[in-house]
């Protein structure tokens, strides 16, 4: 790959990072945070590309013939053609129902369980009502009416499973938090489809068949389907 | 058209040793080849990515399968991750390359290596990132004359020890604080018996860092940028092959394998070991992953946290292309055996 070809492939990666970090586009990948060094590492990038043109231009004002001179670097840098392909013409979704079954749940104990508000309808994020459900033993929900969202996923037995994929950096170590349906589960769930779920707490629950962690169950009054969330990770576990 | 051939350029710093008889043929010819390609490379990545983009449905299509979508996910998403701190490392290197003279490194460091190498092993709080910005800085302090010992004490400890992966051990572990001080303690260890070990059996031509050109004669503006295209490039293409390897596991291993490790002591060291090396997380990440692991001892998590900074299929790749594959092949397997039984030893004291 010659200075021209590669100052080419340098301009793409930086302008392939900048469209991820302005657009959600990143937010499929890696954790919110990183976007301040994506785009800064994307400037750099689109900087070091000006920069090879610029200093090659003024190489071959000064020596015509200055070919001899270049160094070619090795084949290996062909390679970098590939994430700048998948970022820019797959653009691949985030990590749904297939990684959540292949992977354990990875439900902690919480550090403790803020306070609810006291009455009207109570919307809670899925990890937390499973700390509490499976932590907690339910005491801090009673039996009241939780909004609960996430994705489906149906394991191989066909029970239905809400999960959200938790995220501490990128997508590689993105790991699910489920919770079991039972109750009045809507007859047709189709796998990675987001459901809004309705329902009280409930003292059943079962182990993770992968890593033997707990998955508690919600029994479900109604479900209505909701857009994906900007940021298809939870990542309650950076803050 | 006629074809001149390069010239390798040589300083005192790396000098190579003269190519003789078929290897030194095999090497012209191979320039020679890479000469005639490199004349029409703008042409092949137009050309490549012209079809590519032609080709979008088909592959979209074949791309569509959720083993295959999950892959190109994690791959996807290793390179996102991992490129802001190869940015950030490459930076790092071309700015110690060109603007921080050979002498300050003398005075910085221990005259004797002995004592350099835990001077660079503790240096190494100072890179807040994770392991992909340090090969580079590394290449670039050994190019810098500074000690090959101290340098890979460096590389191996910085990505372990600095305040923010610290800070997530202990955030991840909120009922066994004693792992940040085991996390600590062991990776120093094996970062400085790493030197020492180099010290007594390395040898410098095991070192090969691939042909690079000198920036005598230039400005700093263009010895800087050259050495940050450069870097971004070569490491970069090693960066892809590990992380495509990384998704390939991620995608395709499933994780029940470990459930038959979990019981048995010695095979639950091994077996997280081993998943440090083919998973390849950041090392500011590696923690959470760790804990999840329930059913592991914490001294099998602890080599777990040892292991992955060191040495994984993303690092090795860039390790052999900043080195040498000759020098990476020793290094990496040495390197994984005393990560573990210093994890081992560790843990058998704090955990």
């Amino acid at each position: 790959m010659n200075r021209q070809a590669q100052a080419a492939v340098l301009f793409l990666l930086g302008a392939a990072l900048l469209h991820a970090g302005l657009t959600d586009l990143y937010l499929r990948y890696v954790k919110a945070g990183l976007r301040p060094m994506l785009l800064a590492s994307g400037v750099v990038l689109i900087a070091a590309a000006v920069a090879t043109v610029w200093y090659e231009w003024r190489a071959g004002k000064q020596q015509p013939q200055g070919k001899g001179h270049a160094h070619p670097e090795p084949r290996v840098s062909w390679l970098l053609v590939l994430p700048l392909l998948a970022l820019i013409l797959v653009a691949p979704p985030a990590l749904g129902s297939y990684s959540a079954l292949r992977t354990g749940t990875a439900l902690q104990q919480p550090y403790g369980y803020a306070a609810l508000p006291a009455d009207g309808p109570l919307r809670l994020n899925l990890v937390d009502y499973a700390g509490r459900a499976a932590y907690g033993h339910g005491r801090s929900l009673g039996d009241r009416q939780v909004k609960v969202a996430g994705f489906v996923a149906l394991d191989r037995t066909g029970t239905p499973y809400l999960v959200r994929m938790a995220l501490n950096c990128c997508a590689a170590d993105a790991q699910p938090v489920k919770v079991g349906l039972t109750g009045r589960i809507p007859p047709v769930l189709q796998p990675d489809t987001w459901l809004e779920v309705t329902g009280t707490y409930t003292a059943k629950r079962t182990k993770d068949p992968v890593n033997g962690g707990p998955i508690p169950f919600i029994e479900v009054t109604g479900a209505v389907p909701v857009e994906a969330p900007k940021d298809p990770y939870d990542e309650t576990w950076n803050n | 058209m006629a074809i001149t051939r390069t010239v390798p350029q040589r300083t005192g710093e790396d000098a190579r040793p003269p190519v003789h008889g078929e290897e030194g043929e095999a090497r012209e010819a191979r320039e020679e080849t890479e000469e005639r390609w490199r004349l029409s490379s703008p042409l092949a990545l137009t050309l490549l990515l012209v079809v590519m983009v032609l080709a979008q449905g088909p592959i979209r299509g074949a791309l569509a399968a959720p083993v295959m979508q999950s892959w190109t996910t994690v791959f996807v998403a290793v390179m996102v991750q991992a490129l802001p701190f190869l940015v950030l490392g490459v930076l790092l290197s071309a700015a110690i390359a060109v603007f921080v003279p050979a002498s300050f490194f003398a005075r910085a460091l221990p005259k004797r290596p002995a004592l350099a190498v835990p001077v660079a092993g503790a240096a190494g709080v100072v890179l807040p990132g994770c392991e992909c910005a340090s090969v580079p800085v590394a290449g670039a302090l050994v190019r810098r004359g500074v000690t090959p010992a101290a340098a890979l004490t460096f590389l191996l400890s910085a990505p372990a020890i600095n305040p923010i992966v610290l800070t997530a051990t202990a955030v991840a572990f909120p009922n066994d604080p004693e792992m940040v001080l085991a996390r600590l303690v062991a990776s120093l260890l094996v970062a400085c018996a790493m030197g020492w070990l180099w010290l007594r059996l390395g040898r410098t031509d095991w070192l090969r860092p691939p042909a690079r050109e000198t920036y005598d004669g230039q400005g700093r503006g263009a010895a800087f940028w050259g050495s940050v295209r450069h870097d971004v490039m070569h490491a970069g293409g090693f960066l892809v092959i590990g992380a495509m390897a990384a998704a390939t596991l991620k995608a395709v291993v499933p994780e029940e394998w470990l459930q038959a490790a979990a019981d048995h002591p010695v095979v639950s060291v091994l077996a997280l070991a081993i998943l440090a090396v083919l998973l390849s997380i950041c090392s500011e990440a590696d923690a959470f992953v760790a804990a999840s692991l329930t059913q592991f001892s914490l001294t099998a998590k602890l080599a777990f946290l040892v292991v992955g900074p060191m040495i994984d299929l993303k690092l090795f790749a860039m390790q052999a292309g900043t080195f040498g594959r000759g020098f990476a092949l020793r290094f990496a397997p040495t390197t994984f055996v005393l990560a573990i039984a210093v994890s081992v030893l560790t843990g058998a004291v704090l955990l």
